[in-house]
């Protein structure tokens, strides 16, 4: 069976997440990819560090596909997601979805980029000008120091 | 004997990302407070559980050769 779930150190090709969705059933293929953004509200990233508890996080991938199969029924979902230093507009996750129809690869895209940030085991590293944090807050309980955005903030636009 | 897998910013604080802990027959739960009284892990409270590779509650019992993973909030993608 092809690995369709993967962490990787190296420069993700979106082309290699969207080979192992390609089949006769789909009439689309979505995906989505996620970059490195250099400006949050106003305050400058210079680089992102990611870390990964690799092999749980290639299970809890496979498990939002399966999360997808049960809500879409018919999708074949691909993910992988870069860890190490990632450098501005460098990608760090590509999922690629495919259905018959299109509605559903757009939506099940969507979920899956939302369900990585609630149960997959990858945490990034904000390098900033004057310093460095480990981001983290899907329990909501993480108090942040004054000028430093928060998650919800983060992860906007 | 359990290992015990420290990420991100709790494997910064705990200067280690794996140690090698007494822990057969406790508790998840136990064992966060048995970390808690010898390491200064000051958001070990913030973070979930996994044993062997999946998330755990807290009154599961450990064994010898588990793996516990404690897993900070996650801010992949």
């Amino acid at each position: 069976m092809i690995n369709k779930f993967w962490i990787t150190q190296e420069p993700i090709n979106p082309n290699d997440c969207i080979e192992k969705v390609a089949r006769h059933e789909a009439g689309a293929v979505n995906t989505f990819i996620g970059t490195v953004r250099e400006f949050t509200k106003g305050k400058r990233t210079l680089f992102l560090e990611y870390q990964s508890y690799i092999p749980m996080a290639e299970k809890k991938l496979m498990q939002i596909s399966e999360e997808i199969r049960e809500k879409w029924g018919d999708a074949d979902t691909a993910i992988v997601h870069r860890v190490g230093r990632l450098d501005i507009t460098d990608i760090a996750v590509v999922i690629a979805v495919s259905t018959p129809h299109r509605a559903d690869a757009f939506e099940a895209s969507r979920y899956a980029i939302e369900r990585i940030k609630e149960i997959v085991p990858i945490w990034k590293k904000e390098h900033w000008e004057d310093g460095t944090k480990w981001i983290g807050d899907q329990k909501e309980k993480t108090s942040y120091k004054k000028r430093i955005p928060s998650e919800e903030e983060m992860h906007d636009g | 004997m359990v290992d015990v897998l420290f990420f991100a910013e709790l494997q910064e604080a705990a200067g280690s990302e794996k140690i090698n802990v007494e822990a057969d027959g406790l508790s998840v739960n136990e064992l966060r407070m048995k970390l808690k009284s010898s390491y200064d892990l000051t958001n070990l409270d913030n973070a979930m559980t996994a044993v062997n590779e999946e998330y755990s509650r807290e009154d599961t019992v450990l064994k010898s050769g588990d793996v516990v993973a404690f897993i900070p909030p996650v801010s992949g993608g």
